[in-house]
């Protein structure tokens, strides 16, 4: 018994497997990506780095899972895409991140930001501000004036995308702190919409709801992929599955495996990739 | 040998006596606690309440002639306190208007560099500065203000001395304050490409303004009731003052006043009375900000 339990801990060592990785330089697997992520490693401090050497084009219009264990350097390979990491201090890192041709790495994190929006575990809306103040708060807090016409059709157009308008008009004006965790989650995602990014990051955003809400929200960023580039974190391998079009299988702050979703669900090229699929890890 | 768990009868009824008396003791010093405060609210009250009139609130203080003979004929003493409220006005007013700003931004320093050495040291500092002892306050402002600045004493001095007093509870309410607002309101402000500047002055101190108002409305009526560094800076006036660089009156200034003139003693009850209602209503609405702006996350 003890021994069984042992291997399945030792079995994916980086040695074992090395020549098992397959997809040499995932950038050349999409076609014209939006996003291309070149060879990036990012440490927290000292010469350790949460994720390592880690390349790999974002298609657009499209959903990205980046699936992998706890601690796997998902959540960083994530917020490395709009310089979230670094609110941490002594980050730093190796390698770029290209939007377009722009290494995001010589931006300014406040203009990158605004390109790319982001969407977190919990939902996080200002407790402050009413819904419709929520929705807006991209350009309120960024001092853009609106006509409030303008505002009103953004106000709108963001709510009904994430399926909360016929929820909320009649309380627009109401705390949006009181809304349930779903409907919060979904006024969450209409604030980074409002902004009109072109990409959407998401950090396992259904993990603190329930089934039903999070079915809402992941029906919901299926519609959404027409209009935005989506990549998505998650630990919750079905949800990739339901609803991702490519797959990323991180393991100790490796891109292991990348590739189209259903080809990873049914031939995984990486054993590890495999063994975590089939739950003996993770 | 045997030992028996049974209690008998009677040790269990001298138990049951202990547990009433010890629990009935702790009701009465529970009780006795709240006593003083009605005890100097009803003594004030008693002594003081025939001199709250119309005039007490908008003339100054009488001279010690009028009050004698106020006195002599059994009459109340004319006059009021006018000098000292309008002098406590402006210069707990001045005295807010240098400490909030300070004491909102560093307490604002303290809170979103935790682990900071610096800011270790500001936040010890502080600590520090809230055991200065009042007059020292005083000796401080007459050093700094009495002498240099406004060439005798002034509002202003002790507005400054009141400012370092009221200091402490602003910052280390604002700091405790934004210490408990969740971090992912931070980031979700950040991620909209919001500059740090205004994530502070838009989303945080907003999400954490009750509990800063509260803090701040406790260090008003802190200063409020403050006489010793007045006695060093502002000295007190007969008249109403509005001038800051002038001496000025206050209402704590005037209470030792009255005390010092035996014509006047009748005053003190008053005085203080109005003195003390008005920290008690301080303290109240700062209770009733806490409540009624607090914001849910």
């Amino acid at each position: 018994m003890e021994s069984t339990i042992l291997k399945q801990v030792q079995m994916p060592t980086e040695q074992k497997y090395k020549e098992n990785v397959v997809i040499k330089n995932p950038i050349e697997n999409i076609e014209s990506p939006v996003l291309k992520i070149d060879d990036l490693s990012v440490s927290y401090g000292g010469d350790k780095y949460a994720i390592q050497n880690v390349s790999a084009g974002i298609a657009k219009n499209k959903i990205t899972a980046i699936m992998g264990p706890s601690g796997c350097g998902k959540s960083t390979l994530l917020r490395a895409i709009n310089r979230m990491h670094e609110l941490y201090p002594n980050t730093h890192n190796k390698g770029g991140v290209y939007l377009g041709d722009e290494n995001i790495y010589e931006l300014n994190p406040i203009q990158l930001r605004r390109k790319i929006g982001m969407v977190f575990q919990r939902p996080n809306p200002f407790p402050t501000m009413s819904i419709y103040d929520n929705v807006i708060a991209g350009f309120n807090l960024n001092g853009i004036k609106l006509k409030r016409s303008e505002k009103d059709e953004i106000v709108e157009k963001s709510l009904r995308e994430v399926a909360l308008w016929d929820e909320v008009k009649d309380a627009l004006h109401n705390r949006g702190t009181f809304l349930s965790g779903g409907q919060q989650q979904r006024l969450c995602i209409a604030r980074a919409l409002a902004y009109t990014p072109d990409i959407i990051l998401l950090d396992e955003p259904t993990s603190a709801l329930d089934p039903i809400a999070t079915s809402k929200i992941e029906d919901l960023l299926v519609k959404l992929k027409k209009d935005f580039t989506i990549v998505l974190v998650t630990h919750n391998m079905s949800q990739a599955a339901r609803i991702s079009d490519y797959s990323m299988f991180m393991y100790l702050g490796e891109l292991v495996e990348y590739g189209k979703t259903k080809q990873m669900f049914t031939t995984p090229k990486d054993k590890r990739t495999e063994e975590y699929l089939t739950g003996k890890f993770g | 040998m045997n030992i028996s768990t049974e209690i008998s009868d009677r040790k269990m009824k001298q138990r049951l006596l202990k547990d009433k008396i010890f629990t009935n003791a702790m009701i009465f010093l529970a009780f006795l606690s709240g006593v003083p405060l009605f005890l100097i609210l009803y003594q004030l009250a008693i002594k003081g309440y025939r001199q709250l009139n119309i005039s007490f609130f908008f003339e100054e203080a009488p001279d010690t002639m009028e009050a004698m003979v106020a006195v002599a004929n059994n009459e109340i003493i004319p006059g009021g306190i006018a000098n000292g409220i309008v002098g406590t006005l402006i210069i707990v007013g001045l005295a807010s208007l240098i400490a909030i700003p300070v004491g909102i931004i560093c307490g604002t320093y303290l809170a979103e560099n935790a682990e900071g050495k610096f800011a270790g040291l500001v936040r010890f500092i502080v600590d520090m500065l809230q055991g200065v002892p009042s007059i020292v306050l005083g000796v401080i402002g007459y050093i700094w203000i009495v002498k240099p600045v406004t060439n005798g004493f002034s509002a202003l001095a002790g507005s400054v001395a009141l400012s370092i007093m009221m200091l402490p509870s602003i910052v280390r309410s604002t700091e405790e304050t934004l210490k408990m607002i969740p971090g992912t309101l931070k980031e979700a402000a950040l991620s909209l490409g919001v500059p740090y500047h205004k994530v502070i002055l838009k989303v945080i101190l907003p999400t954490g303004i009750s509990g800063i108002l509260t803090g701040v409305i406790l260090g008003i009526s802190r200063i409020a009731g403050e006489t010793a560094p007045l006695m060093l800076t502002a000295l007190g006036s007969t008249v109403v003052n509005t001038n800051i660089t002038e001496p000025s009156s206050a209402v704590p200034l005037l209470v030792w006043e009255f005390y010092n003139d035996p014509n006047l003693v009748n005053m003190i009850w008053s005085a203080s009375l109005f003195l003390l209602l008005l920290i008690l209503g301080l303290n109240l609405s700062a209770k009733a900000i806490a409540k009624k702006w607090k914001v849910q996350y």
